[in-house]
């Protein structure tokens, strides 16, 4: 889940990471108290979960209170993206002698969070990380064992960075680090990291996206910055067909049907357990197929989830067959997925057969789910057809 | 009285399906619901769950020998029976 800006923000804060001084505000009047108790110049910034703030309007600078008031009475009127603001964060204005890049990462393949720190802030790492990958530094360290001040350290030294500047931004970038881990973000950045005149740094932007799944890990912070349960902070809107997915889930406590994404390819998928859902999905792409959807079906579904979900995925516009797969499961039922899958074409009218491309998960009462398979010639495979074999199978039946 | 879905079939002899502590006890049992009480007090097989029957044959356990059968219409009617 992303967080606005002033809520990175004061998470940063909390973390006991300097920030320039302001505040959020909801409205006109707000906006103006907000600049009244900085007390100098201020920039006016829509809080949107959306890039491009600059380019439309919603920065924008303000030298006194009365200016700010308008300023944020324009900004909060404008769209952006197709993104209202939820309101306006308004920040004193520093004097920046130069701008760093602070951030943490999750690292997919090492599988561990990976710091991020360039003396070329203000801008996308990405951008510099590509045309100058030496102002750009990089340390993995563990998630699980301490951590410590030094590794944060070599990692801003990597870039050159010396004396008390690299004294005053260690412990930045450690408390960084530690937040990332303790707050279990996928993302802590701050960019850019000012350092003003008199030597000392604050955060002057922050992003922060947090893992959804550690939500209720958070409630405290989360309640305290007024994040809603209701709120997904998801990139988009989830789609009519992705809500259904929720639906199809939410009517029946027996196993998941989840994470129900929306794709544009002619191929349906029911897929799942322990991961294999992402593989499984990639697999089908690495073999030219073209998903309609990426899904989580798994801890032993009843037949009407495994049904509803495969009726869903039939019904989808542009869907020609449907993919049935998993990794080798033992608290899912083969049959019970099976029946479910089965009963979706049946009650739409189709031949199962014409509509499922491969069937290919083996595990428990797998003999018992064959069974149902043959009796209405559904192709299928046990484990001794890979993953990768299966979605192989899966593209080639409906190519692209 | 007998009742068929898609992939299960459920029997209960008639006289049994009357008898109201076995429709108590079915429906104790089952851990998908196929089972319930009737108005009459007696058996009621609940036709949307039938198909989510697990093969546990715990109502075969609950019931007298012999008197509720589990049929696997997809093995040729084959018969789950005490």
């Amino acid at each position: 889940m992303r967080f606005y800006e002033y809520e990175s923000k004061e998470i940063v804060r909390r973390a006991g990471i300097p920030t320039s001084k302001g505040g959020f505000a909801k409205t006109a009047q707000e906006a103006r108290a907000r600049a009244e108790e900085v007390g100098g110049p201020v920039v006016i910034k829509s809080q949107v979960l959306t890039g491009g703030r600059m380019k439309a309007g919603g920065v924008q600078f303000a030298d006194a209170p009365d200016e700010a008031a308008e300023h944020a009475a324009r900004i909060l009127e404008l769209e952006i993206n197709g993104h209202m603001p939820r309101g306006v964060l308004v920040d004193g204005r520093v004097e920046v002698a130069q701008e760093y890049y602070a951030g943490v990462v999750w690292d997919g393949l090492r599988k561990q969070p990976v710091m991020l720190f360039s003396d070329m802030g203000g801008i996308d790492i990405e951008e510099v990380a590509e045309r100058h990958p030496d102002h750009v530094g990089r340390g993995h360290f563990s998630n699980v064992l301490p951590f410590s001040d030094f590794q944060a350290k070599q990692v801003i030294a990597s870039v050159g960075v010396t004396g008390r500047a690299l004294t005053r931004l260690t412990p930045i970038l450690t408390r960084l680090a530690r937040l990332f881990v303790q707050r279990d973000m996928t993302l802590a950045e701050i960019n850019p990291l000012a350092q003003l005149a008199d030597g000392s740094f604050v955060a002057v932007d922050a992003h922060m996206e947090m893992e959804n799944e550690a939500r209720g890990r958070h409630a405290e912070l989360l309640a305290d910055l007024g994040v809603g349960e209701e709120e997904t902070r998801e990139a988009r809107e989830a789609t009519p067909f992705e809500i259904a997915g929720e639906e199809v889930d939410a009517q029946d406590h027996r196993g998941v049907a989840g994470n129900v994404t929306e794709f544009d390819g002619n191929l349906g998928l029911v897929i799942g357990a322990g991961g294999g859902s992402l593989t499984l999905f990639d697999a089908v792409r690495a073999h030219g197929g073209k998903p309609a959807n990426y899904c989580e079906i798994g801890g032993n579904p009843s037949v009407a989830k495994a049904c509803g979900l495969a009726k869903l995925v039939l019904q989808k516009p542009g869907v020609e067959k449907i993919a049935v797969m998993m990794s080798i499961v033992s608290n899912t039922r083969v049959d019970i997925v099976a029946r479910g899958v089965i009963k979706a074409c049946v009650e739409l009218g189709y031949e199962p057969a014409d509509k499922i491309a491969i069937f290919r998960i083996p595990g428990a009462w797998e003999e018992e789910g064959f069974k149902i398979l043959e009796r209405y010639g559904v192709p299928y495979a046990d484990r001794t057809v890979s993953l990768n074999e299966a979605a192989k199978r899966a593209a080639e039946a409906v190519p692209a | 009285m007998r009742q068929d879905a898609l992939f299960i079939g459920i029997e209960v002899d008639d006289e049994i399906a009357r008898n109201k502590e076995v429709a108590v006890k079915l429906a104790e049992v089952c851990p998908v619901d196929i089972y319930a009480q009737g108005e009459d007090g007696g058996v009621r097989i609940v036709d949307a769950n039938v198909d989510e029957c697990v093969l546990c044959e715990l109502c075969l356990d609950a019931a007298p020998n012999g008197t509720v059968r589990v049929l696997k219409l997809y093995e040729d009617g084959a018969v789950l029976s005490h």
